[in-house]
C-alpha cells in the first residue's frame, strides 16, 4: 500500500473547539471554524496555502443533516477548491486525516485541510443509534448498549479485576483536567466516586462512559517542501493503516477485532516499530467506554491478549508511565463524535510537537493516533513523529 | 417504519439576526467582500472565507429570475394548493433565494415577475416566518411586526417514513417466525448457520442456499442490563439484552431476558424462547417475545467463546 507513496507528509498545524455540552453560541459552521482558524494559525498559514479540504462527519442522522459538506461550503473554504467528505461512522475522525494524509503523499496537494466536527447538542445519538430494521428485536439502546456486553466478554476472557475500568475513568478524567479544551475536567474524580456512580448498562457505569459533546478539530498536513517551509515543529507522519471487517459474523471477536489487530500489525511494520510498548512514547486511543482501554491495548499489540488491564493497573498508561495513553483525556472527556478520531490524531501530533501544553507527555517524540467506528467495524490508526522517517 | 426527531440548530450570530429580524417581519441579508448582498445571509464570505458581520435590509418585494410549476404538493411544502416555485432576488440582494410564488395558475407566473413576501399569521423567528410570496398587487404592504427578542436558537422536526423492502432470505425469516419457526442458512462453503439468514456468507463470498430449522433455545453467550432511559425506547428499563447463540447456530442474537431477576442472568445460562400467544403471531420477530432460563445446567465457557 505505501508503495504509491510518492512524498513524505507532515501535520503542519492543529486546531480544537472548546468542546461542551452545548455549544449554542455557534452554528455548525461557526463550530468547524473555531477549529479551523486555530489550525490555520498553528501551521502559520493563510487560506490561500490551502489546496484542499476533506471533512469528515458522523452519521447523518447524528445532526439531522444530509451533506453537511453542501452547507458548509463557504465556511470550510471549500469554495474554488477540491472538497471530499469521509464517513466511516466514529472513526470518521481519523479516516478524514488519513485521507488528507494519502492526498498529500501521492503528490496530489500541497497542503490540506482536514475537518471533523459533531454538534451532539442538537440530537440525541442514543435515539440515532437505537434505530433497528424490522427483521431484529428492538432491544437496542445505544452504544452503551451495544458495547456493554462486549465488555463483559472482555471482563470474563481476561480475568481483569473489577476496578480497572474505574481506574482508566479516574485516569483519563484527570488528565482532561490539564487540558483546557476538554468537556469534562475532573481533577478530584477517585475510584470511590467512579464506584458510586450509577449503573448505566451494566456493566458499564456513568462514571465510565464519555460525555456527548459539541465540538470539532482540525488539522493541516503539508508536503515535505511545505514542511520545511513551516518554521515551527511539525509532526512527521510515519505511517498511517485502515481496516474493515462486518460488523456481525460468525467468528466475529468484538473483544480482539480482526480488523484492528490487522491494521496495527500493518501500521507498526509500515512505521519500522518491533516493539510498540518501547517505541511509542504517547498514545491517543479511542476509549468511548473506560474498559475499551485494556481491550485496544492488546488489540494494538501493546500487551498479549489478557494481559492488557494489567498495564492499566500498574499506572503504565498514565502520563509518566511507559505508555501514556490518553494525555488528553481523551474520548473519555470529549467526545464530538465526528471530530473525535480527529482529535486523537490531533492530539498524537501536538505530542511530537510539543505543543501540548499541560498534559505534554515529556520527551516524546513518537506517537500513535487511533480511532474506531460502528460496531467495531472501522479503524483508523497513525504514528507521527517529531523527525521524519 | 417511522421515525422523527425534534433537531435543534443554535444559529450563531450571523442566522441569530436574520432570525430575529425575521420575527419583526423583516429580511436581512449580508455584505461580502466584493460587495454582493447575500439573501439569505450566509456566515461566511465565499470569496475570502473571512466571517460576514454587514446586515442590511432587503425586500420584501422582489424579482422573479427562474420559475417551474408545481401541480400536486407534496406534504410540509409551503402550499398545499398548486403553485410556482421560483428564485427569488429580493430588492437589495444579488444573490435569489428559492420560494414558493402563491400565482394561483401558470398562466401568472413568468420570469421578471414582481412578487412580495406573505408573511405568516404570528411571525416567531423561523424560516416558515415567510409563508409564500405573491404577484405584487396594488394592495398596502404588511407593516413591519413589532420589536422581537434575540432569536438563538430554531427547532426543525424532522420525519422519515419507510417501507422496508424484505430480501427473499429475510422474507422466508419472518414467515418462520408467523409459523413459530426460527429459520436460518447454512453457508456452503464454510458450513457455519445464520440467523437471520443474509443471503450470502459475509466471510466467504458465496450464496447461502440451504435453510436450517432452528430449536428456540440456546445459551447466552454475553448480555447488558439496561437501566438508562432514552427518548424512543420501546422496553422500560430495566431490562436485559442478551447476545442469546441458538442450538446449531454460529452467530448469536440479542433478545430481551425476563423470566429471572437481571442479577441471576450470567455468561453461559441456558435459555428457552416465550412466545407470545399464538393469534398474535406476525410475520416478526417480536412472536418471540422474550427468552427466559430453561433450567438446564449452564452451558460451558468454551461451548461458547469464540462467539464473543
Ligand atoms: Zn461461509
Amino acid at each position: 500500500m505505501n508503495s504509491a507513496i510518492t512524498t513524505r507528509a507532515a501535520v503542519l498545524g492543529t486546531g480544537q473547539t472548546e468542546h461542551r455540552t452545548r455549544r449554542t453560541d455557534v452554528s455548525m459552521a461557526g463550530l468547524c471554524r473555531e477549529a479551523i482558524d486555530r489550525a490555520l494559525a498553528d501551521a502559520g498559514i493563510e487560506w490561500s496555502d490551502v489546496d484542499a479540504v476533506v471533512l469528515g462527519k458522523a452519521p447523518d442522522l447524528f445532526e439531522g443533516v444530509m451533506m453537511p459538506e453542501l452547507f458548509l461550503a463557504d465556511a470550510l473554504g471549500a469554495t474554488g477548491r477540491p472538497l471530499l467528505r469521509v464517513h466511516t461512522a466514529g472513526s470518521v475522525g481519523g479516516s478524514t486525516a488519513i485521507v488528507a494524509s494519502q492526498l498529500v503523499q501521492a503528490g496530489v496537494h500541497r497542503r490540506v485541510l482536514a475537518v471533523a466536527f459533531e454538534k451532539q447538542s442538537e440530537s440525541n445519538a442514543m435515539w440515532a443509534l437505537s434505530i433497528q430494521p424490522p427483521f431484529t428485536m428492538p432491544v437496542g439502546a445505544g452504544a452503551g448498549g451495544y458495547f456493554a456486553p462486549h465488555i463483559r466478554s472482555y471482563i470474563r476472557r481476561s480475568g481483569a479485576p473489577p476496578h480497572v475500568g474505574a481506574m482508566v475513568a479516574v485516569k483519563d478524567r484527570r488528565n482532561g483536567a490539564l487540558n483546557p479544551h476538554a468537556h469534562l475536567r475532573q481533577p478530584g474524580i477517585t475510584l470511590e466516586s467512579v464506584n458510586a456512580s450509577p449503573m448505566l448498562w451494566d456493566p458499564i457505569r456513568y462514571d465510565e462512559t464519555c460525555p456527548s459533546s459539541d465540538g470539532a478539530c482540525a488539522i493541516v498536513i503539508g508536503d515535505e517542501a511545505a514542511a520545511e517551509a513551516s518554521d515551527r515543529q511539525v509532526a512527521w507522519i510515519h505511517a498511517t493503516a485502515m481496516r474493515t471487517e462486518p460488523t456481525y459474523f460468525a467468528g466475529k471477536d468484538h473483544v480482539n477485532p480482526r480488523a484492528g489487530y490487522e491494521a496495527a500489525r500493518a501500521l507498526w511494520r509500515a512505521a519500522g516499530i518491533t516493539d510498540p510498548l518501547e517505541q511509542i512514547d504517547a498514545a491517543e486511543i479511542y476509549v468511548p467506554f473506560s474498559w475499551f482501554e485494556p481491550m485496544w491495548l492488546e488489540n494494538l499489540g501493546f500487551a498479549a491478549p489478557g494481559e492488557g488491564w494489567k498495564l492499566t493497573e500498574a499506572g503504565e498508561t498514565g502520563i509518566g508511565g511507559a505508555l501514556p495513553v490518553n494525555p488528553s483525556g481523551g474520548v473519555m472527556c470529549s467526545n464530538p463524535i465526528g471530530a473525535s478520531g480527529l482529535l486523537r490524531f490531533a492530539e498524537a501530533a501536538m505530542q511530537v510537537m510539543g505543543r501540548a501544553g499541560e498534559h505534554q507527555v515529556e520527551g516524546a517524540r513518537t506517537a500513535l493516533g487511533h480511532a474506531y467506528g460502528g460496531g467495531s467495524q472501522f479503524f483508523a490508526m497513525w504514528v507521527v513523529g517529531t523527525a521524519p522517517v | 417504519m417511522e421515525i422523527g426527531f425534534d433537531y435543534t440548530r443554535s444559529l450563531g450570530p450571523v442566522l441569530s439576526r436574520f432570525m430575529t429580524a425575521l420575527a419583526e417581519r423583516r429580511i436581512l441579508g449580508c455584505r461580502g467582500s466584493d460587495g454582493r448582498v447575500h439573501a439569505p445571509p450566509l456566515e461566511y464570505d465565499p470569496v475570502t472565507y473571512a466571517p460576514l458581520t454587514e446586515l442590511v435590509e432587503v425586500g420584501p418585494a422582489g424579482t422573479v429570475v427562474t420559475w417551474t410549476w408545481l401541480d400536486r404538493p407534496l406534504d410540509g411544502q409551503p402550499l398545499d394548493r398548486p403553485f410556482g416555485w421560483a428564485l427569488i432576488r429580493l430588492d437589495g440582494a444579488d444573490t435569489a433565494m428559492l420560494h414558493a410564488v402563491d400565482a394561483g395558475s401558470k398562466d401568472r407566473m413568468r420570469t421578471g415577475m414582481r412578487v412580495r413576501v406573505r408573511w405568516a399569521p404570528e411571525p416567531v423567528g423561523h424560516i416558515r416566518d415567510i409563508a409564500c410570496f405573491e404577484p405584487l398587487t396594488d394592495s398596502p404592504p404588511t407593516l413591519p411586526g413589532p420589536t422581537a427578542e434575540p432569536v438563538t436558537m430554531v427547532t426543525t422536526p424532522i420525519h422519515l417514513r419507510y417501507r422496508h423492502t424484505t430480501s427473499t432470505e429475510e422474507s422466508r425469516y419472518l414467515r418462520g417466525l408467523a409459523e413459530g419457526k426460527v429459520i436460518g442458512q447454512r453457508c456452503p462453503s464454510c458450513g457455519k448457520v445464520y440467523v437471520p439468514p443474509r443471503g450470502a456468507c459475509p466471510t466467504c463470498g458465496v450464496p447461502t442456499v440451504d435453510d436450517v430449522e432452528l430449536p428456540d433455545r440456546g445459551t447466552v453467550t454475553t448480555f447488558c442490563v439496561v437501566n438508562v432511559p432514552f427518548p424512543g425506547q420501546r422496553i422500560p428499563p430495566p431490562y436485559v439484552v442478551a447476545y442469546v447463540l441458538l442450538d446449531g447456530a454460529d452467530i448469536p442474537f440479542q433478545h430481551l431476558i425476563l423470566g429471572c431477576r437481571p442479577d441471576e442472568v450470567r455468561m453461559g445460562m441456558r435459555v428457552a424462547a416465550v412466545w407470545r400467544p399464538r393469534e398474535q403471531w406476525g410475520t416478526t420477530p417480536q412472536n418471540i417475545d422474550h427468552f427466559q432460563p430453561s433450567g438446564e445446567p449452564d452451558a460451558p465457557f468454551n461451548s461458547y467463546a469464540q462467539h464473543l
